[in-house]
C-alpha cells in the first residue's frame, strides 16, 4: 500500500484546562472517501480543527503529503491543499455568493468549466449569485461551504458534519453532491454523525469515542456487522433515520 | 474602631496585638518585608508630616498622598478586583468636590453644610453608578470603557457649561467651617514646635477619613463579596454559572467604588478650600489614577497606597531631579527634551506600559515575588 | 471584479436583496426636524454644511479604528494620538513651505494641503507601525490589557511631541484662499467646510470601492465577519490585519490635518478630545462597520451642530443622548456586524 496522504500518529490536543484528544491516530489514503464517526463530544470536530491548525496539537505528529504540518500556521496548512469545511459552515454572509467563491480561489479567477461544474452540483448556488450569502437558506449554506472549499482543486477536503440540520431531501442531494466528488477523485475525510448517509458514501471507515480511535477499517465491514454496529454507534443508525 | 462590627470577622482572633493589626487589615497583610517597612514608612510619615516637616508645601503634598490613596484604592476596587475599566471615576471624584463646594458656598461654612453636601454627593453618584451599571455592565467590557469615557466627557462639560452652580471653568472658593480655618487655635501653645491651628486640623481630618476609608475598602475586597467579584473577574461565565448575578455584583463594585471616589472628592474640595474642573474633573486626573492603580500593583490594594505616593512625589519632586539632568545634558538635540522637568508623564507613561506587560502586580507583586 | 461573470443559465426571476436602509433615512429625518426648531434656512443651510464637514472628520478619524476593531477584536484607546501626530505634521510642510500658505494662488494652497495630508499619512502610517508592533501586538487578545497599554501609548505619544514640538499650543493659518465663504444668496458656506466635506466624501468612496471591489477589500471585510475562516482559508489574517491598522493609523492622520486646519491650533490633547465622538461614533454605527461609521458620524455631527444653535449648553450631551437612542433602538448599534 501506498503512503496515506494524511496520517495522525498519536496526537493529543488541549483546550484550555482539557484534554480532548487523547492519542489519535489513523491514516486517510489518498483519492478515496473516509468516514469520521461518533457520538456528539467524541472529538470529531476537534480532530478536524487540529489537522487544520486551528487548535495546536499539544503532542504527537500530523503527516500530510510527506511534510509534518503539525505546528504550521492555518494558513500554510490551507496553501498545503487542504481545504476545510467547518461546522458552522463559516460563510460570510455580508458577502455575495460570488465573492465567497472568488475569495476561496485563491490563485485568481475560477476556471470556467470548474465553475460550471461545480454550479452543476449545487444548481441552487446559481439563483443567489450576486446576493448576500446571509440571504440563503441553511442547506444552501452548506452547498455554498462546499462550493467553496472546491472552488480550486485541493489535495484534502475535511467537511464537518454537512447533513446535520438538514431536510431529507437536502441530504439526499448532499450525498448525490459527495458521490460525484468522490468519482471525481478527491480526498475526503468526512465526519458525520448520519450513519445513513455515511454508509452510502464512505469507503473507509474511523469511529472515534472519548478523544480516542476506536475502530477504523472498511466501510463495507461495518455495514456488514449489525453487531459492530450496534456496540460502536448505539442507537445512531435508528436515531438518524 | 475601625472594625466595622455589622461584618463578621473572616478569620480567627487568637493572638491579642497581632489580631489587632490584623483585623484593622482585614487578615490581607503586606506579605513581604520590604513591602511593610515601605507601607509603615508611608503611613508614620503621612501621620507625621505637620510636625516633621516646615512649610505649606509638604503638608500639601501628604493631603494629596492620602486624598489619592482613597481615590486609587476605590479604582482598584473596579480595576484590579472587578476587572472592569471605567473612564467615568473622575466623574465621581468630582461630584464629591461639588458637593462640599456648592453646599459651603451657598449654605455658609458650618458643618451641617458639609454633610449635607456630602449626603448630596454620595445620592447622586449612587443613583449615576446604578444607572451606569445596569445599563451597561451587561455589554462587553470595551463597551463600558467607551461608554463612561463620553459620560464622564459629559459630567465635565456640563460642570463647565453650569456655570451660575458650579463656577464653571473658574470653580467655586469656599470658607470652611471656623475649626478648619488657619486662623482657629486648639491651644494657645504649640506641641513639638507646632501651633495646633485649623489647618492642622484639616489635614488630620483628611488623614483620618482617608485611611477608615482605605480600611474599610480593605475589609470589602477581603470579604466573600470582594471573593465573588475576582471570581468573576477570572471566568465571568463559570461565575455566572455557579449562580451569582454578574451584573448585581458588579454593579455593587461600581457603587461602592464610587462612594469612595465621592468621599475623595469631598476631600479634596475640603484641603483645597476650592473645587474646580481641573483639580477633581479633568481627563488627565483620569490618567494620573490609572498611572497610580497599575505602577502600584492592580489588584493589591496596597498598591494603591505605593502607587499614590510614588506619584505625587514623582510629581512635586522628580522634576527638580529631571531638571538637573536636562541641565547637564544641555547642548546634545533632543536628550534635554526628553528629560526636561515637564516631561516626568513621559518616564511614567512607560513605566506603565512596562508594567502592563511585564510587572502585572506592578510594585507590589514585585516586591511580593522577591520575598518568596 | 471582472473575472467571474454570471454562470450561465441564470433564471430570470431573482431573489432581491435586503437592503438595510432605516438607519440612512436617519439623517435626511433628522435635518427635516432641525429646520422648524432652526427657523432660517440660510442658517440651517450654513449648520448642515458645517454638520457634515464635522461628520467627515470624524469618519476619518473613526473609520480605521472600528475595522481594527472588527478584524482583530482589538481596541487602540490610544488611537487619539495619531490624529494628534497628523496634525502635528503639519508642521514638517507649513515650516519649509510658509510662504505657500500666504500665496494668493488656490492651486499652491491646495497643493501645500495635499502636501500637508501626504507627509502627515506617511508619519501616522510609520508611527501605527511602530505601535502595533510595540504597543499592541504583546497584548494580543486580553481586552483589559489593550485598553491599558494603548492608554500607555497614549500618554508617552502625547509626551514626545510635546518633546519634539513643545507643550504650548502651535497657531496654523488656514492657506490664504480656503479661508473665507462662499456666498449664494443670504446662504453662507465656509470654503474650508465644503473641501473637507469633498474630502471626505472622495476618502468614504474610496474605501467603499477597496472594500467592495478589491480582493484585500473582500478579504478585509469577510475577516471582520469570521477571521478564523479566512485564515482556513489560507491567508494569512496577522498581515491583512497590520496593513489595516497602519492605513487607520494614516487616515487617523489624515483626519488630523484636517481637524487641525479647522481648528487652526495645535495642541498634543487635540486627538483625544476628538476620541470621545470617535467611540460615540463607532459604538452607534456597529463595532466593526464602515458603512455605519459614516453614518454615525454625519448623524452624531449633524446632531451637535443642530443642538449647538438651539441650545449650546446642550451640545456635548446631545451626543450622548444620540448614543442612548440608537443603542434602545439597535443595541448592536445601527449596522451591526453579523458576527457579534
Amino acid at each position: 500500500m501506498t503512503e496515506p496522504l494524511l496520517q495522525l500518529s498519536d496526537v493529543h490536543t488541549h483546550i484550555g484546562p482539557y484534554h480532548i484528544l487523547h492519542g489519535v491516530d489513523f491514516a486517510v489514503p489518498a483519492g478515496e472517501l473516509t468516514m469520521l464517526l461518533g457520538r456528539n463530544g467524541a472529538g470529531k470536530s476537534t480532530t478536524l480543527r487540529t489537522i487544520m491548525g486551528l487548535w495546536q496539537a499539544s503532542s504527537g505528529r500530523i503527516h500530510f503529503d510527506g511534510s509534518d504540518i503539525t505546528t504550521w500556521s492555518t494558513p500554510d496548512i490551507a496553501r498545503a491543499g487542504i481545504a476545510y469545511v467547518p461546522e458552522a459552515m463559516g460563510i460570510f454572509t455580508d458577502l455575495t455568493v460570488r465573492e465567497n467563491i472568488v475569495l476561496a480561489a485563491r490563485s485568481g479567477p475560477v476556471d470556467k468549466t470548474r465553475l460550471d461544474w461545480i454550479l452543476g452540483l449545487f444548481p441552487a448556488l446559481k439563483r443567489f449569485w450576486n446576493l448576500p450569502a446571509g440571504n440563503l437558506s441553511g442547506g444552501q449554506k452548506q452547498m455554498l461551504a462546499i462550493a467553496r472549499a472546491i472552488a480550486e482543486p485541493r489535495r484534502l477536503l475535511l467537511i464537518d458534519e454537512p447533513t446535520k440540520g438538514l431536510a431529507p431531501v437536502m441530504v439526499r442531494s448532499m450525498i448525490e453532491a459527495f458521490k460525484a466528488l468522490k468519482a471525481s477523485g478527491e480526498t475526503i475525510l468526512l465526519v458525520e454523525q448520519n450513519f445513513y448517509a455515511a454508509s452510502a458514501l464512505g469507503d473507509n471507515v474511523i469511529v472515534m469515542d472519548d478523544g480516542r480511535i476506536v475502530h477504523s477499517g472498511a466501510m463495507s465491514d461495518l455495514v456488514a456487522d449489525k453487531d459492530m454496529q450496534q456496540r460502536l454507534l448505539g442507537l445512531s443508525l435508528d436515531a438518524h433515520q | 474602631m475601625t472594625s466595622s462590627p455589622a461584618l463578621p470577622l473572616p478569620f480567627d482572633e487568637t493572638r491579642r496585638r497581632g489580631g489587632l493589626l490584623t483585623g484593622l487589615l482585614s487578615s490581607d497583610l503586606p506579605r513581604s518585608r520590604a513591602l511593610s517597612f515601605i507601607l509603615l514608612a508611608i503611613f508614620v510619615l503621612l501621620a507625621a508630616t505637620p510636625f516633621l516637616f516646615s512649610g505649606s508645601q509638604p503638608v500639601g503634598t501628604a493631603a494629596k498622598i492620602c486624598v489619592f490613596i482613597v481615590l486609587v484604592a476605590s479604582y482598584d476596587l473596579l480595576l484590579g478586583y472587578s476587572g472592569i475599566v471605567s473612564f467615568a471615576h473622575t466623574m465621581f471624584f468630582g461630584i464629591g468636590g461639588y458637593g462640599i463646594a456648592i453646599a459651603l458656598e451657598r449654605m455658609g461654612p458650618t458643618w451641617s453644610s458639609a454633610a449635607i453636601g456630602l449626603i448630596a454627593a454620595l445620592a447622586l453618584s449612587a443613583v449615576l453608578a446604578i444607572a451606569i451599571g445596569l445599563l451597561s455592565l451587561r455589554v462587553r467590557a470595551i463597551f463600558f470603557s467607551m461608554i463612561t469615557l463620553a459620560v464622564a466627557t459629559a459630567a465635565a462639560v456640563l460642570a463647565s457649561q453650569l456655570s451660575e452652580i458650579t463656577g464653571g471653568e473658574d470653580g467655586l472658593s469656599f470658607q470652611l467651617p471656623p475649626a478648619l480655618r488657619p486662623a482657629f487655635r486648639l491651644f494657645s501653645e504649640p506641641v513639638f514646635g507646632t501651633m495646633i491651628n485649623g489647618r492642622l486640623l484639616a489635614y488630620y481630618l483628611v488623614f483620618v477619613v482617608s485611611l477608615l476609608v482605605f480600611l474599610a475598602l480593605l475589609r470589602i475586597v477581603n470579604s466573600p463579596f470582594g471573593r465573588v467579584l475576582q471570581a468573576i473577574r477570572e471566568n465571568e461565565f463559570r461565575a455566572e454559572a455557579l449562580g451569582y448575578r454578574v451584573v448585581a455584583y458588579r454593579t455593587a463594585a461600581s457603587v461602592i467604588s464610587a462612594l469612595a471616589a465621592t468621599i475623595a472628592g469631598a476631600l479634596m474640595a475640603l484641603w483645597l478650600r476650592y473645587n474646580g474642573p481641573d483639580t477633581t474633573l479633568s481627563f488627565s486626573i483620569m490618567i494620573d489614577i490609572l498611572l497610580m492603580v497599575v505602577i502600584g500593583g492592580m489588584g493589591t490594594m496596597y498598591g494603591a497606597v505605593i502607587g499614590a505616593a510614588l506619584f505625587v512625589l514623582a510629581q512635586s519632586y522628580l522634576q527638580v531631579l529631571m531638571g538637573a539632568g536636562s541641565a547637564a545634558l544641555a547642548g546634545i538635540p533632543l536628550l534635554p527634551n526628553l528629560i526636561h522637568p515637564d516631561r516626568w508623564l513621559l518616564w511614567l507613561g512607560a513605566l506603565f506600559i512596562i508594567s502592563v506587560y511585564a510587572f502585572p502586580g506592578g510594585v507590589v507583586g514585585r516586591l511580593r515575588q522577591g520575598k518568596s | 471584479m471582472s473575472d467571474m461573470a454570471a454562470p450561465s443559465s441564470a433564471p430570470a426571476e431573482l431573489p432581491r436583496a435586503k437592503t438595510d436602509w432605516l438607519p440612512l433615512l436617519l439623517i435626511p429625518a433628522l435635518g427635516l426636524l432641525a429646520l422648524p426648531f432652526v427657523g432660517s434656512p440660510s442658517t440651517w443651510v450654513t449648520l448642515t454644511v458645517a454638520g457634515l464637514a464635522m461628520g467627515m472628520m470624524i469618519f476619518l478619524m473613526a473609520s480605521g479604528l472600528t475595522l481594527v476593531f472588527g478584524l482583530m477584536d482589538i481596541i487602540n484607546f490610544g488611537h487619539g494620538v495619531f490624529i494628534s501626530l497628523g496634525a502635528y505634521a503639519t508642521l514638517l510642510v507649513l515650516g519649509p513651505l510658509a510662504g505657500w500658505a500666504l500665496s494668493d494662488s488656490i492651486g499652491l494652497n491646495l497643493a501645500l494641503l495635499g502636501l500637508c495630508i501626504l507627509v502627515a499619512m506617511g508619519v501616522t502610517a510609520l508611527a501605527g507601525a511602530v505601535f502595533e508592533r510595540v504597543i499592541v501586538r504583546p497584548v494580543y487578545g486580553s481586552h483589559l490589557k489593550q485598553i491599558l497599554v494603548t492608554m500607555g501609548g497614549l500618554i508617552v505619544t502625547e509626551q514626545l511631541i510635546h518633546a519634539i514640538w513643545g507643550a504650548s499650543p502651535i497657531p496654523i493659518p488656514l492657506p490664504q484662499s480656503l479661508r473665507g465663504a462662499f456666498v449664494l444668496g443670504d446662504i453662507v458656506m465656509e470654503r474650508y467646510r465644503v473641501i473637507a466635506v469633498v474630502i471626505g466624501l472622495v476618502v468614504f468612496m474610496g474605501m467603499q470601492l477597496i472594500l467592495n471591489r478589491t480582493r484585500i477589500g473582500l478579504l478585509i471585510r469577510a475577516g471582520v465577519e469570521n477571521p478564523e475562516m479566512v485564515e482556513a482559508l489560507g491567508y494569512r489574517i496577522r498581515r491583512l490585519f497590520v496593513s489595516v491598522f497602519i492605513a487607520g493609523s494614516a487616515l487617523a492622520g489624515l483626519g488630523g490635518v484636517m481637524w487641525a486646519f479647522y481648528r487652526q491650533t495645535l495642541t498634543a490633547g487635540m486627538g483625544m478630545e476628538v476620541m470621545v465622538l470617535v467611540f460615540i461614533v463607532i459604538i452607534i454605527g456597529g463595532l466593526g462597520s464602515v458603512g455605519g461609521c459614516f453614518v454615525g458620524s454625519i448623524l452624531v455631527a449633524l446632531v451637535a451642530n443642530y443642538v449647538g444653535f438651539i441650545e449650546p449648553k446642550l451640545a456635548l450631551i446631545s451626543n450622548i443622548l444620540v448614543m442612548a437612542l440608537v443603542l434602545v433602538w439597535r443595541p448592536q448599534g445601527l449596522f451591526p456586524v453579523a458576527r457579534r
